[in-house]
């Protein structure tokens, strides 16, 4: 899922303040699974905000909606009647949903109300973990299930390097060595052939190297 | 025990604190509380483990957003007693009440009525 941390709420205060008619926008999908922009957060923010501009003399109306999705048409034409009532909005989508929402709503002001930060797991409740970039070019198939993409600093096709210790990475030594965990897997699997395969040099342009990218199915569409 | 307790105490039952939402402690500042206070088991003492200790990281989270706000976060407690411990029961209602009667009302409730 695309994980997300919730803003601090003095920088929303300070997006909102000069509106009137604000919506707080939450979505059902992954940041309501990271607990940053689902009902119950949007819920704390319109809350918050209210006492903030009650208490400080402004008469705002700040209304609340949760949406299922706010990175697909349909969900987001959900909020198309009502609009209209509102200066401004809060996302509390991930970038993704803000940027939707901006592009479909030309006219009205939207503000991040979370930093989206990877595309992970929920490890245990309260901690969040990057497991995938996005490069476009997965590889996992030849290292046991573990991307070194996106779980070795240096994303090294070929590691592990130097700094690894004790199965540590040297930038922290509270991560783990990602070519580390690949050879114990590699091994725990009686792959280890797999181990002495080099990877040639990786097709950058699949990453963000080859500007904004787009995935198009004929098949699929009508 | 017939023990007596500030009349300014509304007791709202749940079936654990740990059903105790920073939502429902916002909400209840929202409509004018002047303060809210969770009564818990002791620690260590949930019939579900850890509601205590949910509720108590939900206070402390209200508190600070309180404080953001301008509300206070001084205006919302956490306490822990025995279901066998009514005089203590009685206590905690009693210093809660006196912190709000010095602290004073609920600056949202005084913000609304000015506006009104």
């Amino acid at each position: 899922m695309i994980v997300a941390d919730r803003k601090p709420i003095e920088e929303i205060i300070q997006q909102v303040e000069a509106h009137r008619n604000v919506l707080i926008l939450g979505c059902n999908e992954c940041v309501t699974v990271c607990e940053a922009g689902g009902k119950k957060e949007v819920g704390i923010l319109a809350s918050a905000l209210r006492m903030y501009f009650i208490n400080n003399g402004k008469d705002m109306r700040i209304d609340e909606i949760t949406l299922e999705r706010q990175c697909d048409h349909e969900y987001l034409e959900e909020i198309r009647d009502r609009i209209d009532r509102y200066d401004a909005v809060v996302s509390l989508a991930c970038g993704v949903g803000v940027q939707f929402m901006a592009e479909k709503y030309l006219s009205k002001p939207v503000y991040p109300g979370v930093n989206t930060c990877f595309l992970g797991v929920t490890e245990k409740r309260g901690l969040w973990t990057e497991r995938c970039q996005a490069c476009g070019q997965c590889i996992l198939a030849n290292t046991a299930g573990i991307c070194p993409i996106s779980r070795c600093a240096k994303r090294i096709l070929n590691g592990p390097c130097g700094g690894s210790t004790k199965g540590k990475c040297e930038v922290n030594k509270d991560l783990d060595c990602a070519w580390q965990l690949i050879v114990d897997r590699l091994k725990s699997l009686g792959r280890m052939d797999d181990y002495e395969k080099l990877f040639s040099i990786k097709d950058w342009s699949t990453d963000r190297a080859g500007g904004p990218r787009k995935v198009v199915r004929e098949d699929v569409q009508i | 025990m017939r023990l007596s307790y500030p009349s300014s105490t509304k007791i709202i039952r749940v079936p654990c604190t740990g059903k105790v939402d920073i939502l429902h402690i916002l909400r209840a500042f929202e409509k004018g509380a002047d303060g809210v206070y969770a009564v818990g088991c002791m620690e260590g003492d949930c019939h579900f483990n850890s509601g205590n200790f949910r509720a108590r990281k939900r206070v402390e989270q209200a508190k600070k957003l309180l404080d953001t706000v301008g509300v206070g976060g001084e205006r919302v407690q956490m306490f822990n007693l025995s279901s066998a411990e009514g005089p203590r029961f009685a206590e905690y209602a009693r210093e809660m009440d006196q912190r709000i009667r010095e602290l004073g009302p609920n600056p949202i409730k005084l913000a609304m009525k000015k506006a009104a």
